[in-house]
C-alpha cells in the first residue's frame, strides 16, 4: 500500500512536476522580495519573455514532431533586419507581409529538407543557422539596421503599444499560445503531429503523410519566428545582425523545461509557456535579489538537468540510471 | 580497408583539392592581392588558424562516434582561457617567474578536464541524454565564465609565452604542432587501442556493447574528460598568444566543431567516423574561409556557403548510403 502511494506521488510529480516547481519558485521569490509579485513586475517579465516565448511555441511543434530546430535564433535576426530595412524602403504596411513571406520561405525550405528529403534535422538546422546568418549579413552589409524616423512611425505599436493597459507583446504571445494550443490539442493535424513524433513508422503505415506534417511544423515554427522578429524590430526600432544569436538554445531549454521529450511525441503548448515563464521569472527574481544577470545561466543549468532527470527517473522508477 | 571506406574517407580530401584548384584559378582572375592562393606562407597560416576549432573537433569526433554530442565546449574553452591568463597574475605564480607558465597550463587543462568530467558524470549517473546535459552546461559554464570576472575581459601578456606561441619549428607554427600531435595521438587511440574499439562498438549498438561486457558509463566519462581537456588545450594554444579573453569568447565554437566533424563524414548516430577525416573537415572549412576572402567575396558569404555545403554533404551522404541502416533520430 505504502509503495502504491509512493508510486502515485511519483506519477503526479512526473506529470505536474514542472508546474509544482513553478509555484514553489514563485512563492520563494515572493517571500524574498515583495516587489516580485507586483503587477507591473509580473507584466514586465511576461513582456520581456514574449519574444523567446513566441519562438518557443513554434519550436514545440517541431520537437513534438520528433525533430529539432537550431535555426530559429539566426532566422529571428534575419526577420528583424529584413523588416527594419524594408520599413524605410517600402513602408511598414508592405514590409511586414514581405518579411513574413521571406521568413516562411526559409521555414518551408527547412521543412522540405527535413520532411520530404528526410535529412537529419539537427544538421540541417545547424547548416541553416550558419546559412541564414550569412544571408542576414549579406542583406545588411554587416551594418546595424535602424529606422530613420523613429518617432513618426506606427510600426512601434507591436513592441511598445498597449491595448486596454495590456502591453501588445503579451497579447500577441497569449493569443498565439491559445490558437496554437487549440491547433495542437483539438485538430486532426495536431494529433498527427504527436503521431509522427511518437512513432514515425507506425504513423506512416496508418496513412499519415509524415513528410507533409513535418513540413508544416517547420512552417509554423518560421511563422512564430517572424512574429518574434516583428516584436523585436518594433520594440527597439533598430537592430544588430546578431540579435537572435544563441536564442535557439535558450528556446530549446524552455521547451525541454516544459517537459517536451527530444525524442518527439510528447509536450504541450501550455507546458512550454510554463517553461518560458520559469526562465523569465528566475532571471527576474535573481535580478531583484541583486545578483548579476549571468547567475541565471548557472541556475538555469541546474534546473534543466534536475527537471529532465526527475522526469525520466519517475518514468523508469529508479533514481540513478542503469548505465553500467 | 574496404573500397567503400577508402572512397568515403577520400571524399573530404578530394573536396580540399577541388577547393585549392578552384580558389587558385578563380583567384588569378578575381584576387585583389598579388600573391598566389597556394602561397606557402598562406598555407602555413591556414593550418595555424585551423588549430583552435580543430583541436576541439578532434574530441567531438570521439564523442560523436560514441553517439553523444557536446554543446558545452565553447564555454569550457572560455573558462579554461580565463584560468590560464588569470592564474599567472596570482602572487605566488608571479614569484615563480617563467616557471609559472607550465603551472598555468596545468590549471587551465585541469579546469577543462573537470568541466568535462562533470558532464560525463551527469550523463552516466542520471541517464539524461548528452544533448540536454551539455545544452544545460553550455549555459551553466558560460555563467561561471561571467562570474569569474564579470563582463570585463581578462588579460595577461607573458612575453615568453607569446614567443613560444609564435615560434616556428620545422616551418610549422606551435599551434599547428599541437593540432597535428593531438590528431596523431587520438588517431592511434581510436584505431589501435581497446578504448577506441569500444568507442565504435558503443556507438554502433549500445545494447550489444553492454552485453559484450563493456562498461559504458566510465567509457563516456573518459571521453567527456578528454573533450574537456582538448577544449582547454585549444584555449591554451590560442590564448598563449593573444593574451586577452572576453567572456563571450568561444561562443558557437561547438557548432563550428560539429560542422567540421560532420563534413569529415562522422555519423551523428554514432559508430562511424575517423579522426583523420575530421582533420580534413577542419582544413576544408578554413580553406573556404580564406579562399572566399582571397577571391574578394564578402566574409559574410562564408557562413552562407558553409551552411549550404553542410546540407549538401548530408544529402549526398544519404543518397550514397540509401541501402545502409536508417539514421537514428536523436
Amino acid at each position: 500500500m505504502a509503495e502504491l502511494t509512493k508510486r502515485g506521488i511519483g506519477e503526479v510529480l512526473a506529470k505536474q512536476g514542472i508546474l509544482i516547481a513553478f509555484v514553489v519558485f514563485m512563492i520563494v521569490f515572493a517571500l524574498a522580495n515583495q516587489r516580485f509579485i507586483a503587477i507591473d513586475n509580473i507584466s514586465g517579465v511576461i513582456r520581456s519573455s514574449a519574444i523567446l516565448g513566441v519562438m518557443a511555441l513554434g519550436v514545440t511543434f517541431v520537437v513534438i514532431g520528433g525533430n529539432l530546430d537550431l535555426s530559429v535564433g539566426s532566422m529571428m535576426s534575419f526577420s528583424t533586419i529584413v523588416v527594419l530595412d524594408l520599413h524605410d524602403k517600402i513602408g511598414p504596411t508592405l514590409a511586414i507581409p514581405a518579411m513574413f513571406g521571406l521568413t516562411m520561405a526559409l521555414g518551408a525550405f527547412i521543412g522540405f529538407l527535413v520532411g520530404y528529403l528526410k535529412l537529419n534535422s539537427l544538421i540541417v538546422t545547424l547548416g541553416m543557422l550558419s546559412a541564414i546568418h550569412g544571408l542576414t549579413l549579406t542583406w545588411s552589409g554587416g551594418q546595424n539596421m535602424d529606422i530613420a524616423d523613429k518617432a513618426g512611425t506606427w510600426f512601434s505599436v507591436f513592441g511598445q503599444g498597449r491595448v486596454a493597459g495590456v502591453p501588445v507583446p503579451i497579447l500577441i504571445f497569449a493569443g498565439l499560445a491559445i490558437v496554437l494550443s487549440l491547433v495542437l490539442s483539438k485538430t486532426p493535424f495536431g494529433r498527427k503531429v504527436y503521431a509522427v513524433g511518437g512513432n514515425g513508422k507506425a504513423a506512416t503505415f496508418s496513412g499519415i503523410p509524415r513528410a507533409r506534417i513535418v513540413f508544416m511544423t517547420y512552417l509554423i515554427s518560421s511563422f512564430c519566428v517572424a512574429c518574434a522578429g516583428l516584436l523585436q524590430a518594433s520594440r527597439s526600432l533598430g537592430s544588430q545582425n546578431t540579435v537572435g544569436q544563441g536564442m535557439e538554445l535558450e528556446v530549446l531549454a524552455a521547451v525541454i523545461l516544459g517537459g517536451a521529450s527530444l525524442l518527439g511525441g510528447s509536450g504541450t503548448i501550455f507546458k512550454t509557456v510554463i517553461g518560458v515563464l520559469i526562465l523569465g521569472f528566475i532571471q527576474n527574481g535573481l535580478l531583484l535579489m541583486g545578483l548579476a544577470f549571468y547567475v541565471q545561466y548557472v541556475v538555469t543549468w541546474l534546473i534543466i538537468i534536475l527537471a529532465v532527470w526527475l522526469d525520466i527517473a519517475a518514468k523508469r522508477g529508479r533514481f540513478w540510471s542503469q548505465i553500467a | 580497408m574496404s573500397k567503400e571506406t577508402l572512397f568515403k574517407q577520400g571524399a573530404i580530401w578530394a573536396f580540399i583539392v577541388v577547393e585549392l584548384i578552384f580558389f587558385s584559378v578563380a583567384g588569378s582572375y578575381l584576387s585583389v592581392s598579388d600573391s598566389a592562393f597556394m602561397d606557402f606562407d598562406n598555407m602555413l597560416l591556414l593550418l595555424k588558424q585551423s588549430a583552435p576549432i580543430g583541436i576541439i573537433a578532434l574530441g567531438m569526433t570521439i564523442i560523436m562516434i560514441n553517439g553523444n554530442i557536446d554543446l558545452s565546449v565553447g564555454a569550457t574553452y572560455a573558462l579554461a582561457a580565463i584560468v590560464l591568463l588569470d592564474s599567472m597574475t596570482w602572487p605566488f605564480m608571479q614569484a615563480m617567474g617563467d616557471w609559472a607558465i607550465p603551472l598555468a597550463w596545468f590549471f587551465a587543462l585541469l579546469t577543462g578536464t573537470v568541466l568535462g568530467a562533470i558532464n560525463g558524470l551527469i550523463v552516466w549517473k542520471t541517464g539524461v541524454d548528452a544533448f540536454i546535459v551539455t545544452l544545460g552546461s553550455m549555459l551553466g559554464y558560460r555563467g561561471l565564465v561571467f562570474m569569474y570576472n564579470g563582463e570585463q575581459p581578462t588579460s595577461h601578456l607573458n612575453w615568453t609565452l607569446v614567443d613560444f606561441a609564435e615560434a616556428q619549428f620545422l616551418g610549422l607554427h606551435t599551434a599547428t604542432w599541437f593540432l597535428l600531435v593531438a590528431a596523431l595521438i587520438l588517431w592511434l587511440v581510436m584505431t589501435k587501442t581497446v578504448h577506441g574499439r569500444n568507442a565504435y562498438a558503443i556507438g554502433n549498438n549500445r545494447e550489444a556493447a553492454v552485453n559484450a561486457g563493456i562498461r559504458v558509463g566510465p567509457h563516456f566519462l573518459w571521453n567527456f574528460m578528454l573533450i574537456g581537456f582538448l577544449a582547454a588545450l585549444s584555449a591554451v594554444v590560442f590564448y598563449s598568444e593573444s593574451g586577452s579573453v572576453n567572456p563571450n569568447d568561444g561562443m558557437l565554437y561547438e557548432l563550428w566543431a560539429i560542422t567540421a566533424v560532420v563534413l569529415g563524414g562522422t555519423k551523428l548516430s554514432g559508430g562511424y567516423g575517423s579522426i583523420i577525416s575530421t582533420l580534413g573537415g577542419v582544413i576544408a572549412i578554413q580553406l573556404l574561409r580564406k579562399g572566399l576572402g582571397h577571391i574578394g567575396a564578402d566574409t559574410e558569404t562564408v557562413n552562407l556557403v558553409i551552411g549550404l555545403i553542410l546540407i549538401a554533404v548530408l544529402f549526398l551522404d544519404r543518397q550514397l548510403n540509401r541501402t545502409g541502416k536508417e539514421e537514428l533520430k536523436i
